[in-house]
């Protein structure tokens, strides 16, 4: 494997140890920024906004949920408004003051890679104001994966389980008492200043390799893009999809989906906002036209549409692919679609 | 084992059968397999493992409609079949259906009749760990109770999963997506995620078959089967077993009695 | 809104016509002045129209980029927001995004015949394109105008129709659907492939733009070809289900080509490239 430190201009890389790792978080915390980090509760591990940082959790593998809602909430103010349709409506802005410093910690490095994604999606074009002004005020703070399991594909995305790829900084845990810390980015390193004594120079010649998970490749996703752009009216997705029941768990925690609705949330006397909420393509009713016609009518349709946004449209259209390998969607799926597996029969494919 | 995938491809051979909805090993547990074909059927395995309500395929139009279709089901899957029949959503003769036996036997229904006979003949799976939720949560005081639920659902975060896995929720437009009126706020908060869990029990009311698919779906692990649970108890108390005459929900009875609102 | 994407501009609703059962046109003026006077856009281009309180949806701008001053829309009272646009009144304010896509090539289209094939409630994205070229006449040789609906109420612009009907550089053929005629009706009667043949517009020098429903349009394509319109030079535009109309909601695409920012305007050569998803 080979080793991926994208070069910084803070290398070479710290080490804190895991004693002191709290209490960094804790002057982090304590100068007013919010912590997002997994917790556990009720056997699932989820990002959650941390009281303490005593509450977070660093043993789950994926957590139920990706960290998109930092930058993508599942449900969002775009403005308001008031007066209604007596003639005089009043506008109010989208007002990000209200949005507060941020650190997601302990995401993994596919969860980091997909706020690339997201920012493909979000930035294609005219500017995402609510996106953007979220994407400023939060700093990633990546872990490393020394475990995976079989839902696990990062490496056969482009990704890495030490990839530092999104993250502005990424600790790898080396060994039990601490971690190899990555600065990335600026925002990483004012991260670090706020407890600059806590992290030490690294040992000389540390490797993070020997710490990794390791996630074997499944498949050439060059091959199987190739394949799957040349497969839109193949008997595959019908197959494939057969079973699909068309729930929007994959797409809600995937870190990578964006599609939303907008919404309104009318608060009688003509006030309301206007907001915008999580969507799912795999839904029968996204692309329903108010005629009754249904350009994606069957599940087949939609399947293929969300594989092949994420692996044909996005890479064509915005540079970076909708999937990074996270195996969330297959962990959530009610009847287990294995996106890793559906991939690999593309791979197979005559086309 | 063999004797279903025989038994599947010899019906499939002689056009009983358009498709048969079975199981097959998946990533970690049994998953639903939809075979056509002998080499799809060569997949198909059925055991005591195999606890996933696959009668949700059978209301699926693009899926199953207008063909005959094999299916194996477990003891909740024969409920939901049952009361799917009853409700006109499946035709007598186009279904049949495979079962267990206590010894893991094959046992084929070819009649509804016969669904019905065997529902009452064998023991229905324990739920035992539901009645346990049920009890805990009811003897909490109602403000503890109120904390519970809304801290749950909280985290709801709309994937539907809960009605995607449910037999009974065939409709093709949901009540959460009409919007003329707008009954439920179709984004994801707190009080609209309790508005569409009420909604989603209260149209289940002597309908749902009990099966848990709606919890086990939960990619949140929110446990929403615990309500649809407590409804069915509380429906087979007041009203006992629904009949083929119709279930709770969709009759009206001048007789019953009121005083279970409150 | 320079900043907000999402943030429609205010709009007052100056002037409501009644077209034909359940369609409504509605001319807009936007309450800032700055706003008013340098907003531009041109023929093909749609935008997100308010009704604070029910939402948003997406119609075409109707009116003509050459007349300054006001937008129009024409909408059929379908869903939720259509029908609570339809409730409102003149003087009161609605709110409007865009203008978004891309447009008709009206200077490629320059010193060529224009042919305009419209169905029922599709007339509206093409009546923006037929004012901006007899606003501009002298840059387009012979302009035709096919339009048909199913009956004589359902045809749009009844007054415009006439205007056009009236003027001798312009020549148009009405038609109604067999049954929808009235004892008056002077056009044609017959459905809008049949009448074209029978029409026989050369196809020399000569752009199409096809708007109708999806069956409209399905069986009049064959007959541009007999006419010999190649397939570059025969447009339409697509409609499909849109949220926030510049790319992001996930919804409208087609392929991988979005209608909101690939279209809504397309030639047939690049529809024949798309998967059928619209």
């Amino acid at each position: 494997m080979e080793q991926k430190y994208i070069p910084s201009k803070y290398m070479p890389p710290k080490y804190i140890p895991k004693s002191s790792l709290k209490a960094w978080l804790a002057k982090v915390k304590d100068d007013g920024r919010h912590i997002y980090a997994p917790v556990t509760e009720n056997g699932k591990t989820n990002f959650k906004r941390v009281k303490s940082v005593d509450e977070i959790s660093m043993e789950h593998i994926q957590t139920a949920q990706s960290a998109k809602g930092a930058v993508f909430p599942r449900t969002e103010k775009l403005f308001s408004y008031a007066g209604g349709q007596q003639g005089d409506v009043a506008l109010q802005d989208y007002n990000p003051n209200d949005i507060p410093d941020t650190v997601v910690f302990g995401l993994h490095p596919c969860d980091a890679a997909a706020f690339k994604s997201l920012s493909g999606i979000f930035s294609w074009g005219a500017k995402d104001r609510p996106f953007d002004e979220r994407m400023k005020r939060v700093t990633l703070v990546g872990v490393s994966c020394g475990r995976s399991d079989v839902f696990c594909f990062c490496t056969s995305v482009g990704g890495h389980p030490g990839s530092a790829e999104g993250s502005d900084i990424l600790l790898t845990a080396v060994g039990n008492d601490g971690y190899l810390v990555e600065i990335i980015t600026d925002r990483g390193q004012a991260l670090v200043e706020k407890g600059a004594d806590l992290f030490e120079a690294a040992a000389a010649g540390v490797s993070k390799e020997e710490h990794l998970a390791s996630v074997p490749v499944r498949f050439s996703v060059e091959e199987v893009q190739r394949k799957m752009a040349g497969s839109f009216e193949d008997d595959i997705w019908k197959k494939q999809s057969a079973r699909c029941i068309g729930c929007g768990a994959c797409a809600f925690v995937c870190p990578a989906c964006a599609c939303f609705d907008i919404q309104e949330n009318a608060k009688g006397n003509g006030a309301g906002d206007r907001i915008r909420c999580w969507d799912s393509c795999g839904f029968s009713l996204f692309t329903l036209h108010t005629s009754g016609h249904n350009p994606r009518s069957v599940q087949s349709q939609r399947w293929r549409q969300r594989l092949l946004h994420k692996l044909c449209y996005m890479p064509d259209r915005l540079s970076v692919r909708g999937c990074t390998g996270c195996g969330r969607c297959s962990r959530a799926c009610p009847v287990d679609m294995n996106l890793a597996e559906h991939l690999k029969e593309f791979e197979r494919l005559k086309v | 084992m063999n004797e279903l995938r025989s038994k599947v491809k010899e019906l499939l051979g002689s056009k009983e059968i358009d498709l048969f909805v079975g199981y097959e090993q998946g990533t970690r547990l049994p998953r639903p397999l939809i075979a056509a074909s002998a080499e799809e059927a060569d997949r198909l395995i059925f055991d005591e493992n195999c606890t996933g309500n696959l009668a949700v395929y059978l209301t699926r139009r693009e899926l199953a409609g207008g063909k005959k279709v094999g299916i194996a089901a477990s003891y909740y899957a024969m409920r939901s079949i049952s009361r799917l029949l009853d409700e006109n959503q499946l035709r007598e003769g186009m279904v049949k259906v495979f079962g267990l036996t206590p010894d893991g036997g094959l046992k084929l229904l070819d009649a509804i009749a016969d669904v019905k006979q065997h529902l009452q003949e064998a023991s229905a799976p324990s739920r035992q760990v539901e009645d346990e939720w049920v009890k805990e949560i009811e003897d909490m005081p109602p403000a503890e109770r109120w904390k519970f639920w809304t801290g749950e659902l909280s985290k709801c975060f709309k994937c539907y999963a809960c009605r995607a896995a449910c037999p009974m929720c065939y409709c093709t437009k949901c009540i959460v997506e009409v919007n003329r009126p707008q009954w439920i706020q179709p984004w994801a908060a707190t009080m609209s995620n309790v508005e569409w869990q009420i909604s989603r029990v209260m149209h289940m009311a002597g309908r749902c078959a009990d099966c848990g698919a709606c919890g086990a779906a939960c990619p949140l692990g929110l446990p929403v089967h615990i309500i649809a649970h407590k409804m069915a108890e509380m429906v087979r108390q007041n009203f006992g077993e629904p009949t083929e005459k119709g279930n709770v929900l969709s009759t009206f009875n001048p007789n019953d009695e009121e005083n279970f609102i409150w | 809104m320079a900043d907000n994407i999402y943030l429609p501009y205010l709009a007052t609703i100056e002037k409501i016509t009644q077209e034909a059962p359940g369609v409504k046109t509605f001319r807009l003026k936007f309450k800032d002045e700055e706003v008013a006077r340098s907003f531009e856009f041109k023929a093909g281009q749609f935008g997100e129209y308010s009704a604070f309180g029910e939402g948003e949806c997406t119609f075409c701008i109707a009116s003509s980029p050459t007349r300054k001053g006001y937008i129009e829309c024409t909408f059929r009272e379908a869903g939720k927001v259509t029908s609570a646009l339809a409730r409102l009144e003149e003087g009161q304010t609605m709110g409007f995004r865009g203008p978004y896509g891309n447009t008709f090539p009206m200077d490629e289209w320059k010193g060529k015949s224009l042919l305009f094939i419209a169905g029922g409630i599709a007339l509206p994205p093409m009546r923006c394109v037929i004012w901006n070229a007899l606003d501009t006449r002298s840059s387009y040789k012979d302009i035709n105008i096919l339009y048909g609906a199913k009956s004589v109420a359902d045809l749009v612009y009844k007054h415009e129709l006439k205007e056009w009907e009236e003027r001798t550089d312009v020549n148009l053929l009405t038609t109604v659907d067999p049954g929808g005629e009235t004892p008056e009706w002077k056009g044609q009667v017959g459905f809008v492939p049949a009448v074209l043949e029978k029409m026989n517009p050369a196809s020399e020098n000569t752009i199409a733009v096809v708007c109708g429903p999806p069956v409209m349009i399905k069986f009049t394509f064959p007959v541009l070809d007999k006419l010999g319109f190649k397939p570059e030079n025969i447009y339409t535009t697509l409609e499909n289900r849109m949220k926030c109309g510049v790319g992001k909601c996930g919804r409208c695409n087609v392929g991988s080509k979005y209608v909101c920012k690939d279209g809504p305007v397309f030639s047939r050569a690049q529809l024949e490239a798309l998967p059928a998803e619209y």
